[in-house]
């Protein structure tokens, strides 16, 4: 999970900062881009079983073609976590990119002005400038990721079901699992608290981010 | 002369620069819209159609197997599902939109005790993973809240309970930093001229806050709608919702994919439709506020 987090970050801030040019067009490519957000997580799995399923997933048939790998969701693990994180990426990378972007178009400009005139080249001003000013916007988006990303379930419910096997169970799914067919309610609970705890901390970390993201807004 | 050609040359530069972002723009709309283009195309094929090898051109133009649309719908259980999720889904935000108002209106207004950690607590409810609550929940809808034989487990009343723990906090959020916002200074020229607490809400605050009490109402709608653990295991056949009936479709006996890629194309209808409404203030009811888009 994490792993799609990272890319998704990355993948994010780039389109962001290639976003915050302005060109004629640029409300289009930005609703479009908004457009997986919206989708319900379940419809997403749904879709990109739709697009796997060996068969008559367009996927598996042209990675065949072109560059002769056998993809089967249902038989390797590692394609089926790989599947799972570009999901994941498909799905989220709008959050990231459209709350960087509005991180971006909010900052001031004074301190760049300044900064050209004292000489600064593009990377140092993107280094010492635009990085510390964004920072607390980009943690705020960091935390909610990961919480996201920990409750991920509905998605791979709906691509694999957690399997093959129990590579690609994570938590939720695993809770759900030991909970309903097995009826082991102690151990479910367990781990929901653990997990519920985790959550708080993690929670904590991001009101403690939005309350400086807010502060800096005033400023 | 030197002045001109580096004008040229820059004018060259930029164009290749404009080019190459369309190019960048266009091929990332193509990946980002091509898993919604993939299910159009399988919602209006029939079984025979679907399969090998697969056909990515837009068969749906010349024809539209509506079987998938009729068979889910009208003959199977499906249109339940989907009034359930519409009459749950609404009175859902409605009692979202109205329980927030109130609440962030006495967070916003009033030094109340705790109301900081009122707040922090707020968001943990959200944020937690629904997985964390199944249980508890579970055993609560089943054993606790049961007055003989009926009980909160599969009912479109306790779905809507549900879905309102989950929002309220958001629209919490929302609304806190829109209430904010307005002076206080009207408040009190209302109570100065001798009306109670009830006026300063209707006439003040709440036309004062009506597009975000919107965004809120709208959010919370599809958050609802688009919910899909709590209410496959809170539910079995009364209450199901239209995204438990899309999971239905998953089964080991083959599954029929037209189908499934049909009510996948219903229930993404709604989010296509705010998308268009609300698409300023997605990022705003995401990060709780904390980001004007």
């Amino acid at each position: 999970m994490l792993v799609s987090v990272s890319i998704e970050m990355v993948l994010g801030f780039i389109l962001a900062g290639l976003l915050i040019r302005d060109f004629p067009g640029k409300a289009f490519f930005r609703t479009i881009h908004a457009l997986p957000l919206m989708v319900a997580p379940i419809v997403v799995g749904a879709v990109w079983k739709l697009m796997t399923f060996p068969g008559f997933g367009p996927i598996p048939h042209y990675l065949k073609e072109w560059f002769n790998i056998k993809y089967n969701l249902g038989t390797s693990a590692p394609q089926a976590f790989w599947t799972v994180v570009t999901m994941d990426i498909w799905h989220w990378t709008p959050f990231v990119t459209l709350t960087l972007l509005a991180g971006l178009s909010a900052m001031p400009k004074e301190p760049f002005e300044s900064a050209r005139v004292d000489g600064a080249n593009r990377i140092q001003q993107f280094r010492f400038i635009t990085l510390p000013l964004l920072m607390p916007m980009i943690l705020t988006t960091l935390f909610l990721r990961i919480m996201d990303a920990l409750r991920i379930v509905d998605e791979v419910w709906m691509l694999t079901g957690g399997g093959p096997g129990v590579s690609n169970r994570y938590i939720g799914i695993h809770i759900w699992r030991v909970v309903f067919p097995q009826t082991d309610y102690g151990y479910g609970s367990a781990m929901s608290l653990l997990l519920l705890y985790f959550t708080v901390v993690l929670c904590w970390l991001l009101f403690v981010s939005i309350t400086q993201s807010g502060q800096r807004t005033v400023q | 002369m030197a002045s001109a050609v580096s004008k040229r040359s820059f004018k060259w530069s930029r164009l290749w620069i404009n080019f190459g972002t369309y190019v960048f723009w266009i091929l990332s709309s193509i990946i980002t819209l091509f898993p919604i283009y993939w299910i159009i195309t399988v919602a209006s094929r029939s079984r025979v159609e679907l399969f090998p090898p697969p056909n990515i051109a837009p068969t749906f133009l010349q024809k539209v197997y509506w079987k998938n649309f009729i068979n889910p719908f009208v003959n199977g259980q499906q249109g339940d599902y989907l009034l359930n999720s519409i009459i749950i889904a609404t009175s859902n935000a409605l009692l979202v939109v109205i329980l927030a108002v109130m609440a962030t209106y006495a967070l916003s207004r009033y030094r109340l005790a705790g109301a900081d950690n009122i707040f922090f607590w707020t968001i943990t409810n959200r944020m937690a993973p629904p997985a964390a609550f199944l249980l508890p929940l579970f055993l609560m809808y089943t054993r606790i809240a049961k007055i003989g034989d009926w009980s909160l487990f599969d009912t479109r009343i306790g779905m809507v309970l549900l879905y309102c723990v989950f929002n309220l906090p958001f629209a919490i959020w929302l609304l806190k930093g829109i209430m904010d916002g307005i002076p206080r200074e009207l408040d009190d020229a209302v109570l100065v001229d001798g009306g109670n607490v009830w006026v300063v809400l209707t006439r003040i605050i709440i036309p004062l806050a009506a597009p975000g009490i919107a965004i809120t109402a709208l959010l919370s709608w599809v958050f609802a709608w688009n919910e899909y653990l709590l209410a496959a295991t809170l539910t079995s056949v009364e209450a199901r919702t239209i995204t438990t009936g899309l999971a239905e479709f998953v089964t080991v006996t083959g599954t029929n994919w037209g189908e499934m890629a049909a009510v996948g194309l219903i229930s993404l209808l709604p989010a296509l439709v705010f998308l268009t409404l609300v698409q300023r203030y997605i990022v705003m009811g995401l990060t709780f506020g904390a980001v004007k888009g």
